[in-house]
């Protein structure tokens, strides 16, 4: 009966601290650029079924903007959108974020979805997860009675799941820099790819994201894959990059077949696809492999073109 | 915000203060921080150029600027508009600010969105106009940063904006139509009039003889400033709000509890509405003798999203109210969810009186059944299914109704506003008089507003409360209850001499009608006289039914069966052009219809048969095609194990299409009327609804040239039952061939008594001198006045008194059929070939249309720019159709899991216009809407086969099915 009589309240603070205040006092619905609370409304109302919740407003809090360099990385503020992402002046090591960031759906959700909000909202198809798996991305979240920092890998739980708590927000995304020689030039790279079924305005079906340094010598000194949408959870895929560790550019022969025949589908045996409407999950199984394929392929090629 | 100071504070207040700028106007509003920026502009600023689509980011209609960066107002929470920038589409034309009032970069922006305006005008860009606020609020964004994009870079700026009309094309041609402008400098003139575009005129206006030019729209300009009102757009400020209640079911049977606990419960909700508020036949169908769709479900429900209750009253409130608290109590029964089960021995059936869930058969029986057992011949079959298709029209369905003394009035979003009167009169049970339907602009129909949704509804509620009452339906509501494109599961066999002479085609489908008759018969008649497509048959045996399931009512859409029925035969036709060693072009142009061959249903082509020079027209094209994908596919195959591009295959498809202009065997009139009023004005009546295609223009432009005056000179009334005749249904492609004949004869008729007033000549030029008050007519040498005063006059056919009132209704001839299907089905056809290009990575089973060369016989083309839109946006659907779009009820019930073609899927679009005049047709014409679509999912097929071998035998063909087939192919 409270839901039909009363009113849902809209807190919209500009200090952190009240916000910190507020979660620690009451359940309330965060919102930052809308883009997942809107449609979620508008579900439950064609259903007949309104949600009345109380939002915080954290888009006033300007301390969570923008984005920084820290002695040991980079800091995301929890109001970065993709398009400030974007706009960004940052290393290589972040195109695979900004490439997921240019297919999420279309500018107008780009100029207000925010990266954090993705992660929040923890869809297994969600853009920015893979990107931030490979760069060892890691959260913070405060609360009235302080901050913890943990690994994005850990974070998101579920579908729909993650660890904050109730009195907790996520105030920033905090990378770490994938080591010194990532910096000075290109020796690494990060890419990104997304399978969908049109061009513009699409969930994935599978997506991947890679980061490859490679040494002087042209060996493979680093490397980090993940795949989204084929389990609850995007996954960084450990077995593989254990498998590809060490390689030598001169040693693969040319041509990409051997480079294509590096994935298999044991590196991916360990995730979960589902049938859904946009595939089934022996596709997803398929497309996982070749995904990685042809981000394996585009890392090698670019290195190849980078040092010939 | 004073927000902010409240943190500490128990709640904010339901309202607070933002101040804020739309449109270069600073504002202070109270508003619900919870609204978006979407509602406070159309309902608190009443700036209704903004549109709403889908409200969940998938759509951009209701794009606008903030801070000038796009964004979906759907998804802005208002309490985040304090002390922000708003741009909306009523910032350029329609603005009443002048520069001196605005900083220069206001000004700046502007110039460029008056220009997109005029680009957008000119190229043709704008068809229904729903989507045209969103898009030129993208394009804007676009060139305020980058004003010299590249085609690319211009559909990535409008990536999140969707069309269903245009296909994209015009589009994208008109924002980079502007780049070039402003590159030139060319936007410095501010206060233009649309009129003096800067881009070049093409003089259409002044001249006489307006048919075949590329007239931009005549109704164009209010789609485009954002004046234009849809559906949602207007209702009386004391309109109650009515929001339907719909069955979470698709088979249930429920009981209702009394609604006064609800109603004193809730203080706002006015009154809720049931199947027994109904004063006359709780039913509506487009068939007058099958009215099976109740407007309340009365005790069972036989879909899911089926209505149930209407609650009416605030908005606010009747939307607050929860499934939870009404007094329904379902019980959900098992669903007849497939074709197979509903046809299976002892399935329940939908409707009483329909045995084993069929709705009707259809039939075609023509020649010799044994030429399918001959052994001399070439014959391939196969088996098709393909899906449920949403219109997926940008605008849902919205409208008003409001009592007027003892009649009706219904303003309403829609395809047919004389079956809304049937169908409103019908369920009010009062007279056909007693009902005024007033179309809005239509923001897309497709088909899929012919049928009435919300108008029986808001009928009743006006009709019982005699107070205005409104509604808009959501995205969710529109797809789960609109009509579909039926699923068909079709059976087909070709036969050919081993020359490649077609001999025989027999098709047996079923398609699913879901749980209400709605167009299924027309479905399941016009199949059968279109199954073996333009080709010379002469043993045609097709069998069709329509099915019932526990699934939304399939409908009219774009084609009526016929795009499914292509599918199965042109993928047979390629194959038998294989067997006997033909190539495929040459094997359909050596069975092409020509005149003087007869159809299966007995019918002789007298004229207008235009297929072969269709064919003719894509020769050279079709053999670069089919040239670059076999090099290609050489190479691809050698490199196979070798590299990335040995994953890429393509192949180059073909398809024909005939299409019956109007309805099948069934009379199917038109009247229009143009008058010389006693003021001098000419005055059009014409009530046929522009969905978007362009009618409105068309029928001026064949009317204009019929009478001998410019278009300029001619008052429009449209749509409105009161005041035009009955133009029929916006459907079948039949306006500009039917009403477009009637627009002639009445543009004769007031020709010829205008003359005789005169007594001038049949080849004078006719004008009419407004400030000396005199009718002219110039001869070379010699002129005729007479003052309008003088002139003679009568009372119109609605009463009122005039000069002369010129009348013309056409009915095209056409025949009964008999039980074979025999009989004149059509008074004329068209026809057209498309011929593609597709890319498919073996890697993922993406299929990538490339190129289009579509070759449309349109009898005469009254206006080349208007058809070009039809064939792009119908190349577009049939894409969609092809490799993307499935509805599944429950499941893609919304415009993120239900994909239709975005900005980026476009293939490039090249059209011959092919001109074989229909005698019966306005200066020759006939229809293209639907031919447009008709054959392009069976060219995406054909091509695939090309590339791969396969023969895809389910749509749409998505990358896991695509993938699938190649696994199985060995790929």
């Amino acid at each position: 009966m409270q839901q039909n009589t009363g009113f849902a309240a809209y807190f919209r603070p500009d200090k952190l601290e009240d916000s910190l205040e507020l979660l620690s006092r009451q359940s309330l619905r965060v919102v930052a650029g809308a883009t997942d609370i809107y449609p979620a409304r508008v579900a439950h109302r064609a259903w007949a079924n309104p949600q009345l919740e109380s939002w915080l407003d954290i888009s006033a809090i300007s301390s969570l903007q923008g984005i920084t360099t820290t002695a040991t990385g980079w800091r995301l503020g929890a109001l970065v959108t993709w398009s400030d992402l974007l706009a960004a002046d940052l290393p290589p090591c972040f195109n695979a974020l900004k490439a997921a960031a240019r297919e999420v759906g279309g500018l107008q959700i780009q100029n207000r979805a925010t990266v954090a909000g993705n992660l929040c909202n923890a869809s297994p198809a969600a853009d920015g997860v893979p990107p931030l798996l490979c760069l060892d991305a890691q959260v913070e979240l405060a609360s009235a009675g302080g901050k913890r920092v943990i690994p994005l890998a850990e974070f998101i739980l579920g579908n729909r799941q993650t660890m904050r708590r109730s009195d907790e927000l996520l105030t920033a995304i905090i990378v770490p820099s994938p080591g010194s020689t990532a910096l000075a030039g290109n020796s690494l790279d990060s890419r990104f790819f997304k399978l969908g079924a049109r061009k513009y305005l699409v969930i994935s079906i599978v997506m991947a994201a890679g980061l490859v340094q490679w040494d002087e010598n042209k060996n493979l000194v680093d490397c980090r894959f993940s795949i989204g949408s084929c389990s609850p959870v995007a996954q960084r895929l450990t077995a593989f990059e254990n498998d590809l560790a060490g390689l030598n550019l001169d040693d693969m022969a040319r041509g990409s077949l051997a480079v294509a025949e590096l994935v298999t589908l044991d590196h991916i045996e360990f995730l979960s696809p589902i049938d859904d409407v946009r595939a089934d999950a022996i596709y997803r199984r398929n497309a996982a492999v070749a995904c990685l394929q042809e981000l394996l392929e585009s890392h090698v090629s670019f290195y190849r073109a980078s040092v010939s | 915000m004073s927000l902010s100071d409240s943190s500490q504070n128990v709640l904010s207040s339901p309202e607070v203060k933002i101040s804020f700028c739309v449109n270069a106007q600073q504002l202070q509003l109270s508003i619900d921080p919870f609204a978006t920026l979407a509602d406070l502009l159309r309902d608190s600023l009443q700036l209704t150029g903004t549109k709403i689509g889908c409200e969940a980011g998938d759509c951009g209609a209701c794009t606008v600027l903030l801070d000038g960066k796009q964004v979906c107002s759907c998804l802005v929470p208002a309490a985040q508009c304090d002390g922000r920038e708003v741009t909306t589409i009523e910032s350029g034309s329609a603005s009443t600010l002048r520069d001196e009032n605005l900083s220069a970069e206001q000004a700046r922006q502007k110039r460029i969105l008056e220009l997109l305006q005029q680009t957008f005008h000119v190229c043709g860009a704008a068809q229904c106009g729903i989507c045209t606020p969103g898009m030129l609020m993208s394009a804007m964004d676009l060139l305020l940063v980058n004003s010299n994009p590249d085609r690319r870079e211009v559909e990535d700026a409008i990536g999140g904006t969707l069309c269903r009309c245009t296909g994209y094309i015009k589009i994208v041609d008109a924002v980079l139509a502007a780049s070039e402008l402003l590159a030139a400098g060319k936007c410095h003139a501010a206060g233009y009039k649309p009129a003096e575009s800067v881009l070049a005129d093409t003089g259409a206006k002044q001249n006489l003889k307006i048919v075949g030019l590329p007239v931009p729209r005549v109704d164009g300009w209010p789609k485009l400033d954002g004046s234009e009102r849809y559906g949602a757009d207007k209702a009386p400020a004391d309109a109650l709000w009515l929001r339907l209640v719909r069955a979470p079911y698709a088979h249930a049977v429920f009981e209702l509890g009394s609604f006064d606990p609800l109603i004193s419960r809730f203080p706002g909700l006015v009154r809720v509405l049931s199947a027994e508020d109904v004063p006359g036949h709780n039913g509506f169908g487009i068939y007058p003798d099958i009215k099976d769709q109740p407007v309340f479900a009365a005790g069972r429900v036989l879909y899911r999203g089926e209505p149930v209750l209407a609650l009416v009253g605030e908005k606010s409130v009747v939307e607050s109210i929860s499934e939870s608290d009404l007094p329904i109590t379902y019980t959900p029964l098992p669903e007849l969810d497939t074709m197979d089960k509903a046809l299976a021995d002892g399935a329940m059936r939908l409707h009483e009186n329909r045995k084993d869930n069929i709705l009707i058969n259809g039939r075609v029986k023509k020649g010799d059944s044994s030429v399918f057992d001959r052994d001399d011949i070439l014959s391939a079959s196969g088996s098709w299914q393909t899906a449920f298709v949403e219109h997926a029209y940008i605008e849902p369905e919205a409208g008003f109704a409001r009592r007027v003394g003892d009649r009706i009035e219904v303003t309403a979003s829609t395809q047919a506003p004389q079956m809304d009167l049937e169908e409103v009169a019908n369920v009010l049970g009062v007279a056909h008089d007693a009902v005024r339907i007033i179309p809005s602009a239509c923001g897309g129909g497709f088909g899929g507003k012919l049928d009435v949704s919300i108008q029986p509804a808001l009928a009743v509620a006006a009709w019982v409360l005699g107070q205005p009452v409104r509604t808009v339906l959501s995205r969710i509501e529109s797809m789960c209850s609109s009509t579909k494109r039926h699923p068909a599961s079709i059976r087909a066999t070709a036969v050919a001499s081993r020359e490649g002479d077609l001999l025989g085609y027999r098709l047996n489908g079923d398609f699913n009608t879901g749980a209400y008759a709605s167009w299924g018969p027309t479905v399941a008649g016009r199949v059968p006289a279109h199954c073996c497509g333009p080709y010379k048959v002469d043993n045609v045996f097709c069998e069709t039914r329509a099915i019932h399931t526990h699934a939304p009512p399939s409908g009219a859409f774009r084609g009526f069966g016929t795009p499914q029925a292509a599918i199965a035969r042109e993928l047979l036709y390629d194959q038998l052009a294989d067997a006997a060693g033909l190539d495929r072009l040459q094997f359909r142009y050596r069975n092409a219809f020509r005149a003087g061959d007869t159809t299966p249903t007995g019918q002789t082509l007298n004229a207008s048969c235009g297929l072969a020079e269709c064919l003719d027209a894509l020769r050279d094209d079709w053999h670069t095609m089919r040239q670059e994908c076999d090099e290609h596919n050489a190479a691809a195959k050698a490199e196979r194990n070798g590299g990335p591009s040995g994953q890429l295959l393509k192949g180059a498809g073909i398809a024909c299409m005939w299409y019956g202009c109007g309805n099948t065997a069934l009379s199917n009139p038109s009247t229009m009327r143009v008058e010389l009023a006693a003021d001098g004005r000419i005055i059009f009546y014409n009530g046929a609804v522009d969905i978007g295609q362009g009618s409105t223009t068309v029928l001026l432009q064949i009317c204009a040239e019929a009478l001998g005056l410019p278009i300029d000179e001619f008052n429009l009334v449209l749509g409105d039952t009161d005041l035009t005749e009955d133009a029929g249904k916006t459907s079948a492609s039949r306006q500009t061939f039917v009403s477009g004949k009637a627009a002639q004869l009445a543009g004769e008729d007031l020709r010829h008594q205008l003359l005789g007033f005169l007594g001038a000549n049949t080849d004078a030029k006719l004008s009419v001198d407004r400030k000396q008050g005199e009718l002219v007519a110039s001869m070379e040498l010699s002129e005729l006045r007479k003052p309008l005063a003088q002139l003679p006059s009568v009372t119109n056919t609605r009463g009122a008194e005039v000069i002369a009132e010129g009348v013309g209704c056409f009915d095209p001839p056409i025949t009964a059929l008999d039980e074979n299907g025999q009989g004149k089905a059509y008074a004329t056809y068209a026809f057209a070939a498309q011929i593609c290009q597709v890319d498919i990575d073996l890697r993922f089973g993406r299929i990538r249309p490339r190129r289009f060369v579509a070759a449309h016989d349109v009898g005469r083309a009254v206006n080349p720019q208007l058809i070009e839109g039809q064939i792009h946006g119908g190349i577009m659907q049939g894409l969609g159709m092809a490799l993307m779009e499935e509805y599944v009820p429950g499941r893609t019930e919304n415009l993120h899991d239900y994909l239709i073609p975005s900005a980026g899927d476009v293939p490039h679009i090249d059209i011959k216009i092919i001109e074989s005049p229909e005698p019966l047709g306005p200066y020759g014409a006939k229809g293209v809407g639907e031919p447009a679509l008709v054959p392009t999912p069976a060219a995406i097929l054909s091509a695939i086969r090309d590339a791969t071998g396969i023969v895809i035998d389910r749509v749409p063909v998505i990358p896991s099915r695509m993938h699938a087939e190649l696994r199985r192919a060995g790929f």
